[in-house]
């Protein structure tokens, strides 16, 4: 089934980011990551395609910058998708590869026409400290 | 149901000589079927069709969005100033203002003498994506890739299906096109129809300097007609600048491609039976 016309045009800006954004729908799949996010996962779109909200938890595992697990709720893209508005957070990601990265990460909803709750972009800044 | 092309021009009436043929009123489209009467958009081609309306209880409008080539005729639609007639007009909201707030800012002074609430019978009826009932039709309306919101519709009675997005980019920033359905702007709304009226404003070398300005090149919508597997493309709203021999010459040689569909270059007062 075809995208709300939101997402796609988001789809389109985010291929042209250089920035790694990430695109999800209301249930928190990942619908759809650039080629910067496929660098920084480690994931091939065209290979590995849309993922599941369940899986993404098991494939990406995130952390406080001291090692603490963070509470899912206090995630960006949980907070733009459950609480609707913007969020930002400073975390450790685990890629496909095992390496950890040091990231902040910016969650915005995204609110279509008619108030529809469509789904959230994140984005992703590497520390340059590592 | 049948389907007769009233204003097939976009952007701007261009009457003259020099578009005889394909006509230079703006879009709007008649769609009957068993004595019911839907108009799709309200450019100045609606003005033609007042007349048709004649001793009808109810007229319906479908406006694809509020640009003013889809609505400046609305005020010189003679139903909607007699009071025996009900007329229904479906349209789009933006993202703050209903239907009778973006119409009532042409529908008002200066823009027009008459004020949208002394219209005489008319219902405002702002829609959503999603699917609705219209008198025997049932339509189907999301959004589509054009600036501002932007509908385009799907009519299905009977089993069979009228497509109709006369101003359509869904090509935008795509790196490549047609691309995956799923992330095609209006394929849910295209797929399978019977017939489909189209946007196909520009040339590929106009559409260079026109990125953005939300219409497809011809070949953009000969892309799109093939991946939907319509049976019949109708190319619709066409640029103002763009005279008959233009468009003839366009059409000969897009007759000359073997295309998996029928092509029609949408030329005013041609009818389908759909």
């Amino acid at each position: 089934m075809a995208q709300p016309i939101e997402m796609i045009l988001l789809r389109q800006w985010s291929a042209y980011q250089a920035l790694p954004v990430w695109i999800m729908d209301v249930h928190g799949d990942l619908l759809y990551y650039n080629e910067p996010a496929e660098e920084l996962l480690g994931l091939r779109y065209d290979e590995a395609g849309a993922i599941h909200a369940n899986d993404l938890a098991a494939r990406f595992e995130t952390t406080n910058l001291d090692g603490t697990a963070i509470d899912t709720e206090k995630l960006p893209i949980v907070i733009a998708l459950t609480q609707r508005h913007p969020a930002h957070a400073e975390m450790r990601i685990r890629t496909e590869q095992g390496s950890w990265r040091h990231l902040h990460i910016t969650a915005f909803p995204v609110e279509g026409l008619g108030e529809r709750h469509l789904g959230a972009v994140a984005m992703f800044w590497e520390n340059p400290d590592g | 149901m049948r389907v007769t092309l009233s204003g097939t021009r976009g952007s701007l009436a261009a009457a003259g000589p020099e578009t005889v043929r394909y006509g230079g009123d703006t879009a709007s489209v008649l769609v009957t079927t068993n004595g019911f009467f839907l108009a799709l958009d309200a450019g100045s081609g609606i003005r033609r069709l007042g007349p048709m309306a004649n001793g009808r209880k109810r007229v319906d409008i479908l406006l694809s969005h509020l640009h003013m080539d889809h609505i400046q005729g609305l005020g010189f639609f003679d139903p909607v100033f007699d009071p025996n007639v009900e007329v229904h007009i479906w349209g789009p909201g933006s993202v703050r203002l209903d239907l009778e707030q973006l119409l009532g800012r042409y529908l008002s002074p200066p823009l027009f003498p008459v004020r949208i609430r002394e219209l005489a019978a008319v219902v405002l009826h702002d829609v959503q994506p999603g699917s609705f009932q219209v008198g025997p039709f049932l339509v189907t309306a999301d959004y589509v890739s054009h600036p501002g919101a932007t509908l385009g519709y799907r009519l299905e009675h009977d089993g069979r299906v009228l497509s109709y997005l006369p101003d359509h980019e869904p090509a935008l920033g795509a790196q490549e096109f047609p691309a995956d359905p799923d992330w095609t702007s209006g394929h849910d709304l295209m797929l399978d129809a019977n017939l489909l009226i189209h946007d196909a404003q520009y040339t590929d070398a106009e559409y260079e300097q026109r990125q953005g300005w939300g219409h497809s090149t011809f070949d953009h919508t000969l892309a799109i007609a093939e991946q939907c597997r319509v049976d019949r493309l109708v190319t619709f709203h066409h640029d103002p600048s763009h005279d008959d021999d233009m468009l003839d010459s366009v059409a000969a040689e897009i007759t000359g491609r073997s295309l998996p569909f029928d092509f029609v270059p949408g030329r005013a007062g041609t009818a389908f039976d759909v």
